[in-house]
């Protein structure tokens, strides 16, 4: 694994116990809630296959925020689908420590003939949830999204950014300690963005969740991650890791977030002009 | 490559940087949780504000003033060439009595709804219609349901499904009544024969289409075999499901007219009957007057197959908007 990067975290303060603190020494953790060692991933068979992932290792820590960034092609998808068990390694591990894992994805996937309560509603049907109580969670869930008003409305009648909180609802009312985000901003403007942005940082921080979060936007990447993990392309594995030392909100405007942007976007482009050659 | 995450951290901490995870402690104003969420309450306002527009009675008189125009220009075109055609007296029809205009014809049919045997021919009809459109329906879903979820056997009664379609259900009914004999089981065979197809390739072609992502969600949230089946791929077929029973009302509505012509059946009035009977009598008018009541059954339970297609259609965001406000 290539952990370049060690970079001076400051001295934890004390009431962050040591969640949301960036500490690259991610595959010896004990701790990990996602682990992942040595794992790839091989589509078809033959000299038509695809190794999408290749001998890839990371670790996430029980409440850390990771992002993950790469160019296309660098198997992010796979590697979200492999953690959320939609999908299995060809080889290696992936361990979630039999934790509850709810995905999101760059589209809401809602479900279009229920209403926005009744799609939060329904993720906890699956788990037997009393019919009241699921009623009542899903209210205070929508409460949480800033949706109270709108959940007899239906998916169609919502904005992009409201849907994408409905399916960040949805996504909660699964009680799950691991979050997967598969580009969730990705279709919004920039400033449903950046609103959305505080509110995940505010919900994940409540819950102390585990979240690993795919995203093209580098800014987005340093806004929001504990640590930015980069990878290759084709296959992907892990080229470089930023942890980014937390200590209070920040604002994607910020110098210290363009600063981390511009050089992880560096490092990428370098990886990039790798595969021009 | 270590450059400014260190001066970060100090920036961003200040005094209130040790608040909780999440930064309560941090400024409120604009950024703060306070702002934000006035900030996101205004932002989902002024996105559904572009959706309304227009009362809501002054919308449903336009729409129905829209739907209704055509309509009623559609029975005066007919009208006309009628009223055109006796004036014509083409072949010398309308000399010999044959052919007589709309007028007396419409009164002629009031007359035989007040009076004879019509009502019980619509009844009659009507009856078999149901029975017949439900024994289609139900037997087409369990067809469906099953075809679409076991693979191997999805290939085979796919090919005999879309083979079934393009069979005229007319001539299945010298092989029907060979079978079951001049009876109404034979006109129900060729009613299911026609429609049961229909409805069945509906439902799958709803399964197949169910969104991968979709099904990805629901498999996250834990949705397995039967429930995966009931509360998602269902619901996700249905738009194509009615689809298919609205194809499979038009084959077995009109395999039930052809089947009351042809099959003679004793101690039934139907429509189809009473059409044969006027076709014997020689009597233009009686014939029109029946063939007028199977037009307006027809578009009645079209229309109400329509209305509950858009219905669902609409709930679910699947129309355009400009095209229907």
């Amino acid at each position: 694994m290539n952990l370049t990067q060690r970079r001076g975290a400051p001295p934890p303060p004390a009431s962050l116990n040591g969640t949301h603190l960036a500490d690259a020494a991610g595959e010896t953790d004990v701790d990990a809630a996602i682990r992942l060692a040595d794992v790839s991933k091989v589509y078809g068979r033959g000299p038509g296959a695809v190794l999408a992932v290749d001998r890839l290792s990371l670790s996430v820590r029980s409440g850390e925020f990771a992002c993950l960034i790469g160019a296309s092609g660098c198997g992010k998808s796979t590697l979200l689908n492999m953690v959320a068990s939609l999908d299995s390694p060809t080889s290696g591990l992936v361990e979630t420590r039999g934790q509850r894992v709810s995905i999101m994805f760059q589209e809401p996937a809602l479900f279009p003939w229920l209403t926005a309560r009744k799609n939060v509603e329904l993720a906890m049907r699956a788990r037997d949830v009393p019919k009241q109580q699921r009623r009542q969670r899903a209210d205070e869930l929508l409460a949480t999204v800033h949706l109270s008003e709108f959940g007899g409305k239906r998916p169609h009648e919502l904005s992009g950014g409201m849907r994408q909180r409905v399916a960040l609802a949805r996504a909660l009312a699964l009680d799950s300690d691991i979050l997967l985000m598969d580009e969730p901003f990705g279709a919004l403007d920039a400033m449903t963005r950046d609103l959305l942005h505080d509110e995940l940082e505010r919900i994940c921080a409540e819950r102390s969740l585990t979240v690993l979060f795919v995203t093209h936007n580098v800014r987005e990447a340093a806004r929001l991650g504990d640590r930015v993990v980069v990878l290759s392309s084709r296959p992907g594995r892990v080229i470089e890791e930023y942890p980014v030392p937390r200590s209070g909100p920040r604002r994607i405007d910020s110098v210290q977030v363009a600063e981390l942007a511009s050089e992880i976007t560096d490092r990428l482009r370098e990886e990039m002009s790798r595969h021009g050659n | 490559m270590a450059i400014s995450t260190k001066g970060q951290a100090q920036g961003a901490a200040g005094p209130g940087g040790s608040g909780g995870p999440g930064g309560q402690g941090g400024p409120s104003g604009p950024g703060g949780p306070g702002g934000r969420s006035a900030a996101i309450a205004g932002l989902d306002s002024l996105e559904l504000a572009q959706q309304q527009g227009g009362s809501r009675s002054a919308r449903i008189a336009r729409k129905a003033l829209r739907a209704a125009w055509p309509k009623l220009l559609a029975i005066a075109i007919v009208l006309v060439a009628w009223q055109l055609f006796y004036a014509i007296n083409f072949h010398g029809d309308t000399a010999s009595g044959l052919v007589q205009a709309p007028w007396p014809t419409l009164r002629d049919l009031g007359h035989q709804l007040e009076h004879g045997q019509l009502w019980q021919a619509i009844g009659d009809t009507a009856r078999t219609a149901i029975m017949g459109y439900l024994l289609a329906l139900v037997i087409g879903t369990v067809i469906g349901a099953v075809v679409s979820r076991i693979p191997p056997l999805r290939a085979a009664v796919g090919s005999i499904i879309s083979g079934l379609q393009t069979m005229p259900s007319i001539a299945w009914f010298p092989f029907a009544i060979i079978l079951f004999g001049s009876s109404v089981s034979a006109i129900l065979f060729v009613m299911v024969l026609g429609a049961a197809p229909s409805i069945a390739n509906g439902l799958i072609t709803g399964v197949d289409y169910t969104p991968p992502l979709l099904l990805r969600a629901g498999r996250t949230m834990g949705l397995r075999g039967m429930t995966l089946y009931r509360y998602l791929i269902l619901p996700a077929s249905l738009p194509a499901y009615m689809a298919g029973m609205k194809q499979g009302w038009a084959f077995s509505w009109r395999s039930l007219m052809a089947g009351e012509l042809l099959v003679n059946i004793i101690g039934q009035t139907s429509l189809g009957q009473l059409l044969n009977a006027n076709q014997d009598t020689q009597d233009l008018s009686g014939a029109i007057s029946i063939m007028i009541v199977i037009l307006i059954i027809g578009i009645v339970v079209d229309a109400i197959f329509s209305k509950a297609d858009l219905a669902v259609r609409r709930r679910r965001g699947l129309l355009d908007t400009a095209a229907t406000a």
